[in-house]
């Protein structure tokens, strides 16, 4: 899609009123484009009034509780990275990159080459999480590695990887069963270690394009790197 | 649970909602507690508004919930309020089941659910002056921009079903929804519209 079309999808977004692809492709843009995140901040806050223009009868209180005790459940697979503030992003992107060294790639880019327009530290965040996984396994390829966890998460590391250039972008791609899924777009110009947007099935193929800015919900030229999530036997 | 979290919660009532959403990003879960009371009723309103089911929208407000507690630490107070990313949360939650039900919907409940003796009055009032705040803001839009927002947020229909629906071209109903939304923002930032900014109601039992 246009990036002209996109901008003009932003109170259509802000009102979850997107089908699915053109929500991705939004999202895909949004991360790009400055005034679009702007413009959305604004109109997701009148969105988000909306909520309070229809009766509020009162939920059932076992709602409260059920939502509690899910949570509590939950929080023992709550990755161990937080406080944020008591943890400077340093030593994060250290973690990350005494792994990285392990799996033989160059320590600095993991903090330099993330994409820019979107949270770095957030990216970084993931990274380490997954490379620090326990049983997470490494499978090397021509271009670089796929680091995936047990539970699917994964994240690419490629070296080498020329800027994508003006008006273009790296996409990342996921092939399970059906047709390539997006996963992630990112820039070049150096190594990249990005967290793939989705998980990575075993027997599932990992596709990296070099699409048109904004990215595209399915590839359109060659894959030029390729690498599949082999089955554990 | 409940009886044993009300007395911390009483310790986040000086706390913004970002500063809430901070907390659960450490995996806090007596500011879940705190968010849900500041927001699960809302959440439930609109909810129920868009799937008119109690368990689908029971459904809906614990899923947000859960996913605001696995990604806190993704909110950006850069990219909006901590109220809004929440109830966008719980609002996406909805659209997705409503789509996949296909109950959607637009008019407006009409059996009033019965009030619950445990709710404080302070709740009701300031939650009934929302509801007039953003009716009477709604009210103030041309038809067609407001029909384009109702169908949208509360029914759930994405722009080209109400395309199809409206027998309109896409385009017109995008530029509705953006006009109207814009529109929308300005009427509620007016100061006749009540834009006072709100705090947290303390709680007072």
């Amino acid at each position: 899609m246009e990036a002209n079309a996109l901008h003009d999808l932003t109170a259509a977004y802000a009102l979850d009123a997107l089908d699915p692809e053109d929500a991705r492709a939004y999202e895909a843009h949004l991360a790009r484009c400055e005034r679009c995140r702007e413009e959305l901040a604004e109109l997701s806050d009148a969105a988000g009034a909306l909520a309070y223009g229809t009766e509020a009868p009162v939920p059932p209180p076992e709602l409260r509780a059920r939502i509690l005790q899910e949570a509590a459940r939950e929080r023992p697979n709550v990755v161990p990275l937080r406080p944020r503030w008591a943890k400077p992003v340093a030593a994060i992107a250290a973690v990350a990159a005494c792994t990285a060294i392990g799996l033989g790639i160059w320590a600095a880019t993991l903090s330099s080459q993330l994409d820019r327009s979107e949270s770095r530290l957030a990216r970084q965040e993931r990274v380490a999480q997954i490379l620090g996984q326990p049983g997470s396994r490494t499978i090397s390829f021509a271009r670089g590695t796929l680091v995936v966890a047990p539970n699917g998460e994964a994240a690419l590391v490629l070296r080498n990887l020329a800027p994508a250039g003006n008006g273009r972008t790296y996409e990342a791609w996921i092939a399970a069963e059906g047709a390539p899924e997006p996963a992630g777009l990112f820039e070049g110009g150096g190594a990249v270690a990005i967290p793939l947007d989705r998980p990575v099935p075993e027997g599932a193929t990992v596709m990296v394009t070099k699409e048109p800015a904004g990215g595209r919900t399915s590839p359109s030229s060659q894959p030029f790197a390729i690498v599949r999530n082999a089955a554990q036997s | 649970m409940s009886e044993t979290a009300r007395p911390v919660v009483r310790s986040f009532a000086h706390l913004s909602d970002e500063a809430v959403v901070a907390l659960l990003a450490r995996s806090d879960e007596s500011a879940l507690a705190e968010l849900y009371d500041r927001f699960g009723r809302v959440a439930y309103g609109l909810a129920l508004r868009i799937l008119r089911d109690d368990k689908l929208a029971e459904d809906a407000v614990q899923e947000g919930f859960l996913t605001a507690w696995r990604n806190a630490d993704r909110f950006m107070p850069e990219r909006g309020k901590a109220s809004t990313w929440l109830l966008t949360l719980v609002h996406r939650r909805a659209v997705d089941l409503v789509r996949r039900e296909d109950r959607r919907r637009a008019e407006p409940l009409s059996e009033t659910a019965e009030p619950e003796a445990s709710v404080s009055a302070e709740d009701d009032a300031w939650l009934r002056f929302e509801r007039e705040r953003v009716q009477s803001a709604l009210k103030q839009l041309p038809d067609q921009q407001r029909e384009a927002l109702e169908l949208a947020y509360y029914g759930g229909f994405s722009q080209t079903e109400l395309a199809e629906r409206l027998g309109q071209p896409v385009g017109t109903i995008k530029s509705r929804m953006f006009t109207g939304l814009a529109r929308l923002r300005e009427l509620l930032a007016e100061p006749g519209n009540g834009e006072a900014a709100w705090k947290p109601t303390p709680y007072t039992t």
